[in-house]
């Protein structure tokens, strides 16, 4: 399978996008001993959707976490290009769960980031409620967390970790814990707001089908020790929507993607004991 | 259709008797400790009755009740001074508790530290103390209020360490991705999350100072010097005014319970929007 270029905003001279971060051979290794990371080559460029697709245990979280900051490498370096003052609030982060406060309401939640900053609560309602329309969620900003459905705190977590309009978003299975039909629209209504402004994500999923849906970039990642086993690219246009997820092109595609994955499984020593 | 028909629909017999047996649980709740209460009292007043028991032994609950009148002037000057020694007191559990419990989050080695120490104050008998601060406070107030204290602060100190230190690691990622200092991490994170632990222990600890203060009083009250309804306890005691006693006694038994009462509709109040332990159980 060979690397396709997508077209991307912006755009160096060779007609590439500019590459916003590398990770040159990071490697991690816990104080336990586990080997979670070794040799991990990887560029994400400006504009991207890549997804980190993996089985658990492959060090995919792990490495959202070294890209947030949130962790160092052991070994190796994180070089963020183009971009020598780069700072946390350049990144945006989704976790697993919605992770939000729960005796604040809606908008004291997404507000969070810029209270943090200093920004007051007036200065800071044009944006939250900006964000709030974009996630669809206009008209529930003084409810609490615990009123919400499970898909509805997601766009809370997504407007919360958007308000402060940062050049990465870095999302850890955001919508695992999700039903399918929830999911699907997560999905569609993630990409709708992508549409506008090509904000760069990286994407942690064991989702074939929702990595191939959302990204333009797969990068298939295997076990003991984690690393990066192959990856590909998706060469579909955007905007996808729900005529994408049903088309032969997009059931191909998945295809594709998991005969990676059964490799990227494969690969690993003693993975026929199920890794338990 | 009628109106009635549309407001009422017809329910399963499962589904019609749960509801029989919430409205009965409802009623139920307010009625059954009330008639128990009042068959005790009942009772009380037949054994004076059919045993002839002096009242200097055991009052019947009518004079009580005329006695909590006619010496309400003493009795409630004295239940002032009482109530003040509790309210101080618990003020001062909850500023030093959640002083503490502040300091001991910011750092582990600080917690490790300084913990065994207040599990010590917290074990020791404070009438067992007693005697050591008579000898080093010569205020007599401080006196009470530092035994008050001394048994009030505890379950505040010990549930709000607990409600600092349980807050969700995600969250607290957050908080570091968003660049947050140290005490916006305290004031929006980790405060807040302590909320209901911190409630919890002010429960408890409500109760506990008007104990504390009671106690504190016998001690000070047996050489003479309080005036409030411990020494007023004691004092009926040697003077065989049974029905005084009783009346003190009722009287500190209702200003717990109010106390109670007021410090849970204040947790409520709190976290009625948020937490679970203040939700109705939804079907």
């Amino acid at each position: 399978m060979k690397l396709e270029k997508v077209a991307q905003a912006p755009v160096n001279a060779s007609g590439e996008a500019a590459i916003l971060l590398a990770l040159r051979d990071v490697g991690k290794v816990f104080s336990n001993g586990v080997a979670a990371l070794s040799n991990v080559n990887l560029t994400i460029r400006e504009g991207d959707f890549l997804s980190l697709l993996g089985p658990s245990g492959c060090g995919k979280s792990t490495a959202l976490r070294l890209i947030a900051g949130l962790s160092t490498p052991t070994s190796g370096v994180l070089d963020w290009r183009g971009s020598s003052s780069f700072d946390r609030s350049d990144i945006g982060f989704v976790f697993q769960e919605p992770t939000l406060l729960p005796w604040a309401d809606v908008f004291d939640n997404v507000w969070l980031p810029l209270r943090l900053k200093g920004v007051s609560r007036a200065k800071a309602a044009p944006s939250v409620m900006e964000m709030l329309a974009r996630v669809h969620l206009t008209g529930f900003e003084n409810a609490v967390p615990r009123e919400l459905s499970g898909g509805m705190k997601m766009r809370v977590s997504i407007a919360r970790a958007m308000v402060n309009r940062p050049r990465v978003l870095l999302m850890d299975e955001p919508f695992a814990a999700l039903d399918e039909i929830t999911r699907f629209k997560l999905n569609n209504d993630l990409l709708e707001l992508r549409q506008d402004e090509r904000f760069t994500v990286v994407f942690v999923t064991h989702s074939v089908f929702e990595s191939v849906f959302l990204s333009n970039r797969v990068v298939v990642m295997a076990a003991r020790p984690g690393r990066v086993f192959r990856e590909f690219a998706v060469d579909a246009p955007y905007p996808r929507d729900e005529a994408f997820r049903t088309s032969p092109d997009y059931a191909a595609l998945c295809r594709q993607a998991s005969d990676v994955l059964i490799g990227a499984i494969n690969s690993t020593a003693g993975s026929h004991h199920d890794g338990h | 259709m009628t109106a009635i028909e549309e407001h009422t629909p017809t329910l399963d017999p499962e589904e019609a008797r749960r509801l029989r047996q919430e409205r009965l649980e409802r009623i139920g709740r307010w009625i059954l400790p009330l008639a128990i209460m009042i068959l005790a009292i009942w009772l009380w007043d037949r054994i004076c009755v059919w045993n002839d028991i002096p009242k200097y032994i055991l009052p019947r609950p009518g004079v009580v009740l005329q006695t909590l009148h006619d010496d309400a002037g003493l009795l409630f000057s004295s239940l002032l001074v009482t109530l003040k020694i509790t309210f101080l007191s618990l003020l001062l559990a909850v500023v030093g508790g959640v002083g503490l419990a502040v300091l001991f989050a910011q750092s582990k080695w600080v917690e490790m530290s300084f913990f065994p120490f207040a599990i010590v104050l917290q074990v020791t008998p404070v009438v067992a103390i007693f005697p050591l601060i008579n000898i080093y406070v010569d205020n007599q107030t401080t006196k009470l209020l530092l035994c008050a204290w001394i048994v009030a602060f505890f379950p505040i100190l010990s549930n709000t360490t607990l409600g600092l230190n349980s807050v969700d690691r995600n969250l607290r990622d957050m908080f570091k991705l968003n660049g947050a200092t140290r005490w916006q991490q305290l004031r929006y994170l980790r405060l807040p999350a302590a909320m209901p632990y911190f409630l919890g222990g002010l429960k408890i600890a409500g109760g506990l100072s008007l104990i504390g203060a009671v106690v504190a009083e016998f001690v000070a009250g047996a050489t003479g010097q309080s005036s409030g309804l411990a020494s007023r306890i004691i004092e009926a005691g040697y003077r065989l005014n049974a029905p005084r006693l009783f009346a003190a006694l009722i009287l500190i038994s209702l200003t717990g319970i109010l106390i109670f009462l007021v410090l849970s509709l204040v947790s409520h109040l709190i976290l009625r929007r948020w937490h679970e332990s203040a939700l109705k159980q939804e079907r």
